[in-house]
């Protein structure tokens, strides 16, 4: 516990050691977006309450992402069963620090999100749930910015109706 | 009680492959049981990895991901030997924790 509470306060202080720095630099709503989600390892209760995948990527990181195709993400075309499918997701791009992974048509449209710190490959395997047919998006942070990938995946049964 | 968490580290010198198999009902609160009831949502929020006292990775998980959840990811050194923890926290507050060995 006490690591807990002491990680928590160098956190803060550093935030707010960062933040005072960077509006001494002028610099307010360019700089502090990465520092605050750098410093932020909480569980992102916002972003899992968002019903369109805008919304969930805006709870995310703040800013908006634009397609790249050196996001590869792996998904099948059909899916039998949409309670298990597997998506998997690599990049070639550098300094990559978050993977995301939505589903436009499900109730909650983020499934999950990654964290990637520093040496760690930007490469991650799932299984997500699909409640019908729908467009699975893959978001990718590398270098404060963000890439997406998307692929139309059709599910036969869906895993979230009743 | 066994632990829920299944997990094989394997080390191929420069990095460390890891894949994990976590026991976990994963409801996501927006199905209905044989009688027409929902069933309350109940899953893991975050799963974290830890290696040498540093974290290599972090899940934040949603209902959305699949019943008795699987993850792969890699990062770069590990040793044969090294000790890998692994934890979970769920909606609940349940919580497990694990420590594998790198093969």
């Amino acid at each position: 516990m006490t690591d807990v509470g002491f990680s928590a306060t160098r956190r803060l202080i550093l935030q707010g050691a960062g933040a005072v720095a960077l509006v001494g630099l002028g610099n307010l709503l360019f700089g502090l977006t990465p520092a605050l989600a750098a410093a932020n390892d909480k569980y992102p209760e916002e972003a899992f309450k968002a019903k369109s995948e805008a919304d969930a990527i805006k709870a995310l990181y703040g800013k908006t992402a634009e397609p790249s195709d050196k996001v590869k993400m792996d998904a099948p075309e059909i899916a039998e069963n949409g309670a298990v499918v597997p998506i998997s997701v690599m990049t070639t791009l550098a300094d990559v620090t978050s993977i995301s992974f939505l589903v436009s048509e499900n109730p909650v449209v983020l499934v999950a999100s990654y964290k990637i710190p520093a040496g760690t490959l930007p490469n991650v395997a799932n299984r997500i749930k699909m409640a019908r047919t729908s467009n699975v998006i893959v978001v990718v942070e590398a270098g404060g910015k963000l890439y997406s990938a998307s692929k139309e995946v059709k599910v036969t049964v869906g895993g979230c109706g009743g | 009680m066994a632990s829920t968490i299944r997990v094989r580290a394997t080390s191929s010198g420069e990095t460390t492959e890891v894949q994990a198999l976590i026991q976990h009902p994963m409801d996501s609160g927006f199905v209905k049981d044989a009688k027409g009831e929902i069933i309350p949502a109940h899953f893991i929020q975050q799963l974290t990895f830890e290696h040498d006292g540093k974290n290599v990775f972090t899940a934040d998980w949603g209902g959305g991901v699949s019943k008795d959840p699987y993850v792969k990811f890699a990062f770069k050194g590990g040793k044969k030997g090294d000790d890998l923890k692994i934890s979970w926290v769920d909606n609940k507050g349940a919580t497990d924790t694990t420590t594998a060995k790198i093969q």
